[in-house]
């Protein structure tokens, strides 16, 4: 069963399609990774995956929901864990967990519970009454990923979950990742820009460049496709050398200013 | 329910949590009860307008309320850039319930800060004229706090960044507590700043906090009470209509 279905979804900002008509699918139970180079459109992409964002064109299925009409029946079958931390730094690390929990509506016991176990889980227990904004950025991570989870999604979102993490927490993380993914079937839908990472851990990988799907499959589908070694040369391979516009969320945010403009 | 109430925890503790910006927002009111009220007392005392400290300490309360209320509703700027709206914004919970527990905890905040700039003033002499009046001075503050946290969720919604916080404050909030008989009795003021002070909410709000704490009134508590409320409303409806819109 297909847990996302997407179809010729467009986002256009001005005259400008950030997402280009691309259609997918992600299976139950897969982990699927969404690479591209910056500003190819994956952050677009996600936003209109988790409801933040209404797209100009074609529909998509989240969970046999439709983000629009459905929309908190597709926030609870999601989990999202950002590219920037949006955590409240003025709050422990406990409140964070225990904010989340009220908001999908999990009751008391079973909150406090999963927040216990989550929070050992990611290593963070003993630290759960700390201020979060004397959180390295790792640990600040490991929280986001241990509330992601809280309330149990059928999908997880990872928007460049281990950007700036070290080896240790990265391995620490997919490792966990992996069995809940095998223990739950819990879906993972991930963007990164660390190829052997989508190399090990996807079992199927769809490339986005210029806002349209160039290249879907597994790795080796995608190496033989190319005729190169690894996934970062038929990557190169497919999106071509050229250096991208470097601040994708600057381009976003401009893109936020026109549109508040323009209304 | 529930939602409401985590919303609204979130940003007392917040509140209690930032204690450079208590004694920074309370530093305020006390310089402007200090200043204006031992500088211009004589001045209004020989007018024959009576203790200024009392006039004025009503309007201070204002001051206090309109800038901490304004501030809290604003701080959904800071939310968005430090990424936290995203967080409240993906989860199953319905965009008004987010703007009532953020408006209520910004409304209590105000409130709080209020309630102590009214400790402040009794300090340098100000004595309400019945104590009985009080919690209704009090109810009256939330009001007050309600409607100007819903302007600042109002402002937010449409603003994208904190750079726009300057020009609120100095095309917003100054204008609005200046000319609303804070710091000067609206009698015989010049035709065109008391038709402006009819038209700034605040000027009824401090009516009101006179007429309940030292029974000085240019409106009249019924005529505060109704427009504060038709105020209220209206820009509770309107902030809930941006905050819908908002896109992250």
């Amino acid at each position: 069963m297909d847990v996302i279905k997407v179809e010729n979804l467009t986002k256009k900002f001005d005259d400008f399609a950030a997402v280009d008509h691309i259609s997918f699918d992600v299976a139950e139970g897969e982990i699927f990774a969404f690479l591209g180079p910056n500003g190819a459109g994956k952050s677009t992409t996600i936003k209109m995956l988790t409801t933040l964002l209404a797209p100009s064109e074609g529909s998509i299925e989240l969970n046999g929901y439709n983000p629009i009409n459905d929309s908190n029946a597709v926030r609870r079958s999601i989990g999202i864990i950002f590219q920037d931390p949006s955590l409240d730094d003025e709050l422990t690390a406990f409140e964070n967990m225990e904010f989340h929990g009220v908001l999908y509506g999990i009751p008391k016991k079973v909150r406090r519970e999963r927040i216990k176990q989550l929070m050992e889980f990611v290593e963070l227990w003993d630290r759960k009454n700390s201020l979060v904004k004397e959180f390295s950025g790792g640990m600040k991570r490991r929280l986001e990923i241990a509330r992601g989870l809280l309330h149990h999604p059928k999908v997880l979102f990872l928007d460049e979950p281990t950007l700036g993490l070290d080896p240790q927490t990265r391995n620490h993380m997919w490792s966990y990742l992996q069995e809940l993914n095998k223990a739950k079937r819990t879906t993972v839908f991930f963007t990164t820009h660390y190829m052997e990472e989508a190399d090990r851990v996807a079992k199927r990988i769809a490339i986005i460049d210029h806002g349209k799907i160039i290249a879907s499959g597994s790795s080796a589908e995608l190496k033989a496709q190319t005729k190169t070694e690894s996934l970062e040369d038929a990557f190169l391979a497919l999106t071509g050398k050229v250096i991208r516009e470097e601040e994708g969320s600057n381009l976003d945010r401009m893109r936020m200013f026109r549109k508040a403009r323009g209304k | 329910m529930k939602t409401i109430y985590i919303l609204w925890l979130r940003q007392l503790k917040r509140y209690i949590r930032s204690k450079s910006r208590i004694v920074g927002s309370l530093a305020q009111p006390l310089l402007f009860l200090l200043a204006l009220g031992y500088g211009l007392g004589p001045v209004f005392q020989k007018a024959g307008q009576g203790n200024y400290i009392e006039f004025l300490a009503p309007g201070i309360i204002g001051m206090s309320i309109i800038f901490t209320s304004i501030f809290y509703g604003l701080e959904i700027i800071w939310d968005r850039q430090f990424g936290f709206l995203k967080e409240t914004l993906v989860a199953p919970v319905s965009r008004f319930n987010i703007m009532i527990g953020r408006t209520l905890g910004g409304a209590t905040v105000a409130t709080v800060q209020g309630v102590i700039v009214f400790f402040i003033s009794m300090l340098i002499g100000f004595r309400p004229v019945s104590f009985v009046m009080i919690p209704f001075a009090v109810l009256f503050m939330l009001l007050v706090a309600i409607l100007f946290s819903a302007i600042g969720i109002t402002i937010a919604s449409l603003l994208d960044d904190m750079q726009g916080f300057q020009l609120i404050m100095n095309f917003l909030v100054m204008p609005l507590f200046f000319l609303s008989g804070a710091i000067f009795p609206l009698q015989n003021v010049p035709g065109v700043i008391e038709k402006i002070a009819m038209f700034d909410p605040l000027s009824y709000g401090i009516d009101a906090f006179r007429q309940l704490l030292v029974s000085i009134s240019h409106f009249g508590l019924m005529t505060d009470l109704v427009v504060l409320a038709a105020v209220t409303l209206f820009f509770l409806s309107l902030g809930s209509y941006f905050f819908s819109k908002v896109q992250i």
